[in-house]
């Protein structure tokens, strides 16, 4: 797994700014970016720890933390806001016990919250990875997160 | 704003140094500029031909106090004890301005004290979030130690993981304490021990290096207690561990004051009288009975460049040796 | 001629799955040994994504709207005999007609769709399909004309940057060819961020290849050789689409070394934002390609003389390049003959909120907020009344119903308190509490702050402390005279366009709806019935049946009663969440100040919207994060 990194650091070693492509890169790869990681690529790209993780913390995108293997984002923009995101949102929590920011103990679901998807028509929106589904109602929240169970159940 | 600093107009800013990148990020230093819409940051606005600057009207003043509101809103005010009581850039803009208290009583971010290295506090609670410290060391030591972590309200000033510095790459040159201009980085060695009025500022020389770098010596009754910068010198303030933080030995009982020869697998205490004519019977004796070639001669880096000339000048011509080095490092 | 089957891909109709549709229709087609006579492909986005999916039928220009796969069958049986699939197509909900093609539905109507034309008309995954329209043709005349005339030229027409500020694009390219450096960039500004504003996207997905077009000519004029599309991770279909537009504009030699014998060298790269709002500014956004924070500096230097990697550097917007072929091919002059004296052309607005016809729009500058609310959008949801219309984003500004017939343009939207921004139109109705939309508005302008000026970073919280303390009844007179000068002091000394904009929708609506907010800080009052805190549930005694509905559904048994009896509230152990008003069969319960609540259950419910987490922490002090 290491050496994949270091794979990625080679690419982006000479590259001016390659500093954010290979965070999002590496992210992918791992999932999330642990402290160990951020040390590697601190070191291999020759940038103080410091400036690593005070850009990681800046974006939204990068996660320290382990996350789920879904990603739901619940858009709280104006649309969805006015059209019960909230609700939506509060459905999500339930459901999945947890609260937004958090995943779930199975590192399924990750619940997060986003400005905008960019899909107003549709509100309210949630985005599973990269599908997404509008003009929601909370009762059709444990459908749609059942769905995605039975997913992970048929890899497993 | 260096134009104004320079025709005498003393423009109150909390985040520029003349040594580093303008960042712009307190907005203290704003002006009205005829024609201009909104207030222009003096640290960032160059002078152009014609410009009509206003540097106190009543919005700039409006303006100003509002910041200070703002940073005091987010701020912790325990000023009584602070060790930065009569001498920090916030209380005296504060008082400049006359603002006594703030409208907003909201969040206030509290971090715990890091007292972890063995040379300064790092107080986050009276962070004003100028960035001095981070663009400092990057730019002039090269550590690059702090950086901006999170954003927005949140921001927070730090190391990486908020690690102690011992765990990353600060050389502890203390460069950062001495740009803070708040309590947020305070030396230990002052700590409790006198206030900043009580304290007397005594420019010197730094007797560690060839660089000659000009510092300022906190005083308090005879004794140091701690170091700050002193931009007069060639060094522009620039210090490194050993100036800010290497002056225990001043006042250890451990330090020679004077001549000792050691008699009977004892030293006793001599007049440098009798040391030097001592030290003139045994190089006479030796020269004789051996020649220059029994003699080295280690010269010292804190001497001056003269000093390191008479020395070696001494050991070629009196001594009759080229056996002469230098510890040229330190 | 082969008969086209378009079926719309954007994200709006890929989301009403149009998937479906589509290889539902193709697998029909084949079954029936269609598929030789129809040619079925996937479009961008029409814009109308509250009827999608929408699928044309070209070239009679049949337009049926929310096709689901069951559609199908009837759908082929019409395409085979050449007959329209009534049920299918738009219903006009005044007339309540049927009408067949696009141009005839009451949202195109009054829209000029200029820099919109080819979405939902050709596949933009395919760049002939570009070129059958016209694409790419106006390099040839372009690279025949000297770069600075390309410059006048765009100078002329009057364009001016659609992202937000409104700088008139011919300039900042003057300013930048001007400048000495020994290689110059032109940076895309894809990373569209504004809550509610979704036009950058569906010109991406839609018709990319105009926006790689409008950078060719851009790059020429400046002397750049080397662009940048900086876009939204969150945009996943666009960067796709806009990654295939390269990779063919390259094949067909539209990129590269020595584009169409022209000896002019330009290549481009995307560049995928990490998900921070405030790098849509431009020294932000060059911070981000650089690598670091995306924090704004102070400008001047401009990017124009000194921008990525401290080279002359061009920040334009999608929608802003997406207009220069539009201006290359009809000429300057009758570019400029569109929209109003300082603004010219036309502009993409985003339609969202309470209104009934959602979508994208594009219209000539000038055009009232009536035209667009009224006759395009179609007016409000549910026969409610129109009450604001907050226009610019989130840093935009609330008008109100005495703007509706005011020109739209970029000065005549500053001038009354709001601005142009990316073109957000979120309509409000009269359920919507300008409180509560403000403060809405403000938590996210704090969160995407970056945090590096004092005055946006300390008083945007501030800000929205008092706002949140006015929503939850504990405010008092002297707040607002606090949030105007905080505001007003906000605007004035802050960093960046975030800061410098960011309490516009606060003083906006004190400006136009002050009496609501004094209602909350005096009276204690929410008029439009959203501020939980203002509320308080009671039972109408004649109205009440005893039916127990509502002590069931109690969740803490703050109600009490027995059979054939009125029920009460308990106002102390009420928890206002509602449940009792919306189960009440007979109408009985209503909210003290009136009994408008409930109506709209939504806009009831967002009141714990901001009350996430994150405000949680900032009530309990600060705790670790990482």
């Amino acid at each position: 797994m290491s050496s994949d990194i270091d794979e990625l650091i080679e690419k982006y070693r000479q590259a001016r700014g390659g500093l954010i492509p290979l965070l999002q890169e590496t992210q992918e790869l791992k999932g999330f970016l642990s402290r160990e990681t951020l040390e590697k690529i601190a070191s291999g790209m020759n940038l103080s720890l410091a400036k690593v993780v005070g850009v990681a913390t800046f974006y939204h995108q990068f996660h320290l933390e382990p996350r789920g293997k879904y990603i739901i984002r619940v858009c709280m923009g104006t649309a969805c806001h006015v059209r019960g995101a909230a609700d939506i949102l509060a459905a999500m929590e339930k459901e999945l016990g947890v609260r937004v920011g958090d995943t779930t103990p199975d590192l399924t679901f990750t619940l997060e919250q986003v400005a905008c998807l960019g899909a107003c028509g549709l509100a309210p929106v949630i985005m599973i990875n990269e599908d997404t589904h509008g003009k929601l109602t909370p009762d059709q929240v444990p459908e749609i997160l059942a769905k995605y169970r039975q997913k992970t159940a048929v890899i497993h | 704003m260096k134009a104004a600093e320079e025709n005498g107009i003393d423009i109150p800013t909390l985040c520029y140094d003349e040594r580093l990148t303008v960042t712009g990020a307190c907005r203290m230093c704003v002006v009205e500029v005829k024609g201009a819409r909104k207030l222009m940051a003096a640290c960032a606005t160059p002078v152009s031909d014609g410009m009509e600057v206003l540097t106190e009207s009543d919005r700039v003043v409006e303006a100003r106090r509002e910041i200070l509101r703002l940073l005091i809103a987010n701020h912790d005010l325990r000023c009584l004890t602070c060790e930065r009581n009569g001498d920090c850039r916030l209380q005296d803009y504060c008082y400049r301005y006359k603002v006594e208290d703030t409208p907003y009583k909201g969040a206030v971010i509290e971090y715990p004290v890091d007292t972890d290295n063995p040379f300064f506090i790092r107080d986050y609670s009276k962070c004003i979030r100028c960035g001095k410290c981070v663009t400092l060391c990057a730019e002039i030591n090269g550590a690059h130690v702090y950086d901006f972590m999170h954003r927005g309200f949140d921001t927070k000033v730090t190391s990486a993981y908020d690690d102690t510095l011992q765990e990353t790459t600060c050389t502890f040159c203390g460069m950062c304490i001495n740009v803070c201009p708040v309590a947020a980085l305070v030396e230990k060695s002052t700590l409790w021990e006198g206030r900043p009025w009580e304290v007397k500022k005594v420019t010197t020389t730094c007797p560690y290096c060839g660089v000659g770098c000009q510092l300022k010596l906190k005083v308090k009754d005879n004794r140091i207690i701690g170091v700050t910068a002193d931009r007069s010198g060639s060094n522009l303030g620039d210090l490194c561990g050993k100036g800010q933080f290497g002056w225990a030995y001043v006042h250890s009982p451990d330090r020679l004051t004077g001549p000792l020869i050691k008699r009977n697998s004892a030293f006793v205490k001599v007049s440098w009288e009798e040391a030097l004519n001592y030290v003139a019977a045994r190089f006479t004796d030796i020269l004789n009975r051996r020649g220059g070639q029994a003699f080295a001669g280690l010269s010292s880096a804190k001497a001056t460049n003269e000093e390191n000339y008479l020395f070696q000048k001494f050991m070629r011509t009196v001594l009759q040796t080229n056996n002469v080095d230098h510890c040229a490092r330190l | 001629m082969k008969r086209s089957i378009l079926v719309c891909g954007g994200t709006g109709c890929v989301s009403s799955h149009s998937r479906l549709v589509h290889d539902a229709l193709e697998k029909e087609l084949r079954t029936r040994g269609l598929d030789k006579q129809f040619e079925l492909k996937y479009t961008g986005c029409h814009g109308f994504c509250e009827q999608g999916p929408i699928i044309t039928v070209e070239p009679e220009g049949y337009f049926y709207c929310q096709v689901t796969d069951e559609h199908v069958p009837k759908l082929v049986d019409s395409l085979r005999e050449g007959s329209v699939y009534e049920d299918l197509l738009y219903k006009d909900p005044e007339t309540q007609e049927r009408v067949k093609t696009r141009d005839e539905v009451p949202f195109y109507k009054k829209q000029k769709r200029l820099v919109l034309k080819n979405c939902g008309r050709i596949n933009p995954e395919n760049i002939e399909d570009y070129l059958k329209t016209g694409g790419y043709q106006t390099l040839d005349k372009v690279f025949n004309m000297p770069p600075e005339a390309v410059i006048e030229e765009v100078k002329a027409s009057g364009l001016r940057g659609r992202g937000g500020g409104g700088f008139p694009t011919g300039l900042k390219w003057a300013y930048a060819r001007e400048a000495r450096g020994d290689k110059k960039y032109l940076i895309c500004n894809a990373d569209e961020g504004d809550p509610g504003a979704f036009m950058d996207r569906s010109i991406l997905e839609g018709d990319p290849h105009r926006v790689l077009e409008g950078m060719l000519i851009a790059g020429y004029a400046i002397g750049a050789s080397e662009g940048f599309v900086y876009i939204r991770a969150e945009y996943p279909l666009a960067v796709k689409r806009l990654a295939m537009a390269i990779r063919q504009a390259r094949e067909k030699g539209y990129l590269g070394n020595n584009i169409l014998g022209s000896g002019f060298n330009f290549n481009i790269h995307i560049s995928q934002g990490a998900g921070a709002f405030v790098c849509g500014e431009e020294t932000a956004l060059i911070a981000s390609l650089q690598g670091n924070r995306g924090m704004p500096r102070p400008r001047p230097p401009f990017p124009a003389t000194k921008g990525l990697w401290d080279r002359p550097t061009v920040v334009n917007n999608v929608e802003t390049l997406a207009n220069l072929p539009v201006i290359l091919n009809m000429g300057a002059g009758a570019y400029a003959s569109i929209g109003t004296k300082q603004s010219k052309g036309t502009k993409i607005f985003a339609l969202t909120g309470k209104i009934k016809n959602t979508g994208l729009v594009e219209v000539p500058m000038g055009i009232t907020l009536r035209e667009i609310i009224f006759d395009i959008g179609g007016g409000i949801r549910n026969g409610k009344k129109f009450k604001a219309v907050q226009i610019g984003g989130p840093s935009g500004g609330c008008l109100g119903e005495e703007h509706l017939d005011l020109p739209i343009d970029y000065d005549s939207l500053i001038e009354a308190g709001a601005m142009m921004g990316s073109g957000g139109l979120v309509v409000m109705d009269e359920d919507t509490c300008m409180v509560e939309l403000a403060r809405f508005f403000l938590s996210f302008t704090r969160m995407e702050a970056c945090g590096k000026c004092t005055p946006c970073r300390e008083g945007n919280t501030r800000l929205l402390e008092i706002l949140n303390r006015i929503v939850e009844g504990k405010g008092e007179p002297r707040d607002l005279d606090l949030l105007e000068t905080l505001g007003r002091n906000i605007i004035d000394t802050s960093l960046c366009g975030l800061g410098q904009s960011a309490p516009n929708p606060v003083l906006s609506a004190l400006r136009y709806f002050r009496p609501e907010y004094e209602m909350h800080v005096k009276q204690k009052i929410c008029p439009a019935g959203v501020c939980k805190d203002l509320l308080s549930y009671r039972i109408i005694e004649e109205k009440c049946k005893a039916c127990g509905l509502c002590l069931k559904h109690c969740p803490v048994g703050a109600i009490t009663g027995a059979k054939g009896q009125p029920h009460r509230i308990d106002p102390e152990m009420c928890e206002k969440c509602g449940e009792c008003l919306k189960k009440c069969p007979f109408g009985a319960i209503v909210t003290a100040g009136g009994d408008r609540i409930g109506k709209n259950k939504n806009d009831y419910q967002w009141d714990h919207v901001p009350r996430t987490r994150e405000l949680h922490d900032l009530e309990s002090g600060r705790r670790e994060r990482y």
